[in-house]
């Protein structure tokens, strides 16, 4: 499979990145090297092989359900680039 | 013999003697500091003032009685990826430049209870991204044995102030080799336990299923002494493992009897630089000359695993690093510009006579997502969250991502069987010596190809060690690997060990 210049546009707004066209060019190759190594993965049978999604076989940790203190909202929204007293700001979410 | 020459294990008996006082040793390591960062780059921030007084404190402490504990008055030096109350918390990104953390990780509340003196924070690349140690938004960490070379990464700086004796140990993070790797290259001993062993909580998440915090120490006693007040169950990490701590301190100068090592042909194989294969042999030996069995071992998989690492480990990434969207914290554009660049934009389409384009225009909060992202990440975290975010994205989960975790069971199923015969797995760290700073900076899969006897251990959530075997005819450090199995890290130790009382 190779990488189209299009496809890597449409995969940096899927990323949320905004990438100049130096970028876009540079990225283009570099990806497609990269998945071109990658797919040697297909010559392997993995059929009836069970995806390891993680080191260990843990089962789910439960802790008691008890309220213990959590990040003070100061404390939470101190590293905020744009705030007032309560609230994260960001640019307008709906229409005008 | 000057206090920074005392190895940890020494530093810290001698300050139970009272025959050193900490802030005398705190200052000594300062002065080194001060002395030689300048040319390595090792460390971004030292707060000198906060460790002579924290040193004093441990002092006055002592010359009152009271108990301390396990690292009383140890100076560390710590990767800056990890969340310190109060202090900035970087991962040598634009990103978090001015993040403030407002909680301490366990790693650091651990050290904190332990009574170490924290010297500073080390750089690394960014967002433990690369093996290199080039990566940083604040310039590349310097190799000690050669300032125009690489540390190698991602654990540049700790690897860098420890080699250089800037500090007696450090705290690194692995998820693909980055505290074996430069240990290797700086030769130092590096120690990555295995995944669960030491708690994530509060480490800055690059892949959470390979991430993991260890020791960076000159031997495998210090690292011993520091993987001891760093391990153990952490309820704040759900992944952390519940199994007590053992006392490695206290193990690690036991030598092994009949210690069985699995030797894998895959590591010998095309690619590993001939002065390393020839001190990695010679290290054999020596194991072989303290009565250890060798056994030849293969790990049919491991041509996989570099493939494998750049498909689940971007993936990850991809995913955790979607937090930093420049409205929590972190860096965020210039919203004024950021409006007119649209306002812009949208004109100029609209004037082309093509409104549909002009409607499809990014809202300003997406807009605003993708500059204050695209500002603050340097190239590499940038490639990275790209890849992750195209191999997850529809149409190619299953040819990427759930193949990719497919074959990690594959290779985990190597390990498993050669531990069925070997206790450990010893090999080369790196396939080369490192190299000059800037050599590798346009060909990222030349970098990620260096990964390729580090990633494995990571894969499969075994441990490794890596620690000096050798010098280059060039003078430049060359490292061995033990992998050992899942909480195999006391007997890693120990192997350790054993060859460093013989060879140094």
């Amino acid at each position: 499979m190779s990488l189209t210049r299009a496809e890597v546009e449409k995969v940096s707004l899927l990323a949320r990145l905004h990438l100049s066209d130096a970028e876009l060019d540079a990225m283009t190759a570099q990806l497609g090297q990269v998945l071109h190594y990658v797919e040697q993965l297909a010559e392997l049978d993995t059929d009836g092989v069970e995806p390891m999604a993680h080191a260990l076989d843990v089962a789910n940790v439960f802790a008691d359900d008890v309220a213990l203190p959590g990040l003070a909202r100061e404390a939470a929204l101190a590293n905020a680039p744009h705030r007032d007293e309560v609230c994260y700001l960001v640019p307008a979410v709906l229409g005008e | 013999m000057s206090l920074i020459d005392l190895s940890a294990t020494e530093l810290v008996a001698k300050l139970h003697t009272g025959e050193v006082a900490c802030a005398e040793a705190t200052r000594a390591y300062l002065d080194r500091i001060a002395e030689l960062n300048p040319k390595l780059n090792a460390f971004l921030r030292v707060d000198a003032d906060r460790a002579l007084s924290a040193a004093k404190e441990i002092d006055a402490r002592r010359a009152r009685g009271e108990t301390l504990g396990l690292l009383a008055g140890l100076p560390v030096a710590v990767k800056d990826v990890l969340c310190t109350a109060g202090e900035p918390t970087t991962c040598a990104s634009r990103m978090l430049e001015h993040f403030v953390a407002p909680y301490d990780a366990t790693v650091i509340a651990r050290l904190k209870a332990a009574d170490a003196v924290l010297l500073g924070r080390t750089n690394m690349d960014e967002f433990a991204m690369g093996g290199s140690g080039e990566n940083s938004a604040f310039g590349a960490t310097r190799n000690p044995h050669d300032p125009d070379r690489i540390t190698g990464g991602s654990s540049s700086g700790s690897a860098a102030a420890v080699a250089a004796r800037m500090a007696p140990v450090a705290i690194g993070s692995d998820t693909g080799g980055s505290i074996r790797q430069p240990a290797g290259l700086c030769g130092i001993t590096g120690l990555k336990p295995t995944y669960g062993r030491v708690s994530r909580y509060g480490l800055v998440a690059f892949a959470s299923s390979l991430d993991q915090v260890g020791p960076m120490a000159r031997t495998a006693e210090d690292a011993a002494l520091l993987l001891e007040a760093i391990a153990g169950h952490d309820r704040l990490d759900s992944t952390s493992l519940d199994v007590a701590a053992e006392r490695y301190s206290e193990s690690v100068s036991k030598p092994l009897d009949k210690l069985r090592l699995g030797v894998a042909r895959e590591h010998f194989g095309e690619g590993l630089d001939g002065e390393i294969a020839a001190a990695v042999r010679k290290a054999i030996e020596v194991y072989e000359s303290l009565g250890a069995t060798i056994d030849e071992i293969s790990l049919p998989h491991s041509k996989y695993a570099v493939a494998t690492y750049y498909i689940i480990a971007p993936c990850e990434a991809s995913s955790n690093l979607a937090r930093y969207d420049g409205a929590h914290y972190g860096h965020r554009t210039d919203e004024r510009a950021m409006q007119s660049e649209l306002e812009t934009e949208r004109r100029a389409l609209v004037a082309a006579g093509n409104k549909a384009a002009a409607e499809n225009l990014d809202s300003p909060l997406v807009r605003m997502y993708r500059r204050s992202r695209s500002e603050a990440f340097g190239p590499e975290v940038k490639r990275r969250i790209m890849l992750g975010t195209y191999a997850l994205s529809a149409g190619y989960y299953d040819a990427y991502y759930l193949k990719a975790l497919k074959v990690r069971r594959l290779i985990r199923q190597d390990y498993d069987q050669a531990f069925q015969k070997v206790d450990a797995i010893i090999g080369p760290v790196t396939a080369a010596p490192a190299y000059k700073i800037g050599d590798k900076a346009n060909d990222p899969l030349a970098m990620y190809l260096d990964d390729v006897y580090t990633v494995s251990a990571n894969l499969a959530g075994c441990c490794g060690i890596a620690f000096p075997c050798g010098a280059s005819s060039g003078g430049l450090p060359i490292g061995v690997q033990l992998q050992g199995p899942p909480l195999g890290e006391d007997k890693l130790l120990r192997a350790a060990d054993m060859f460093q009382r013989i060879t140094t």
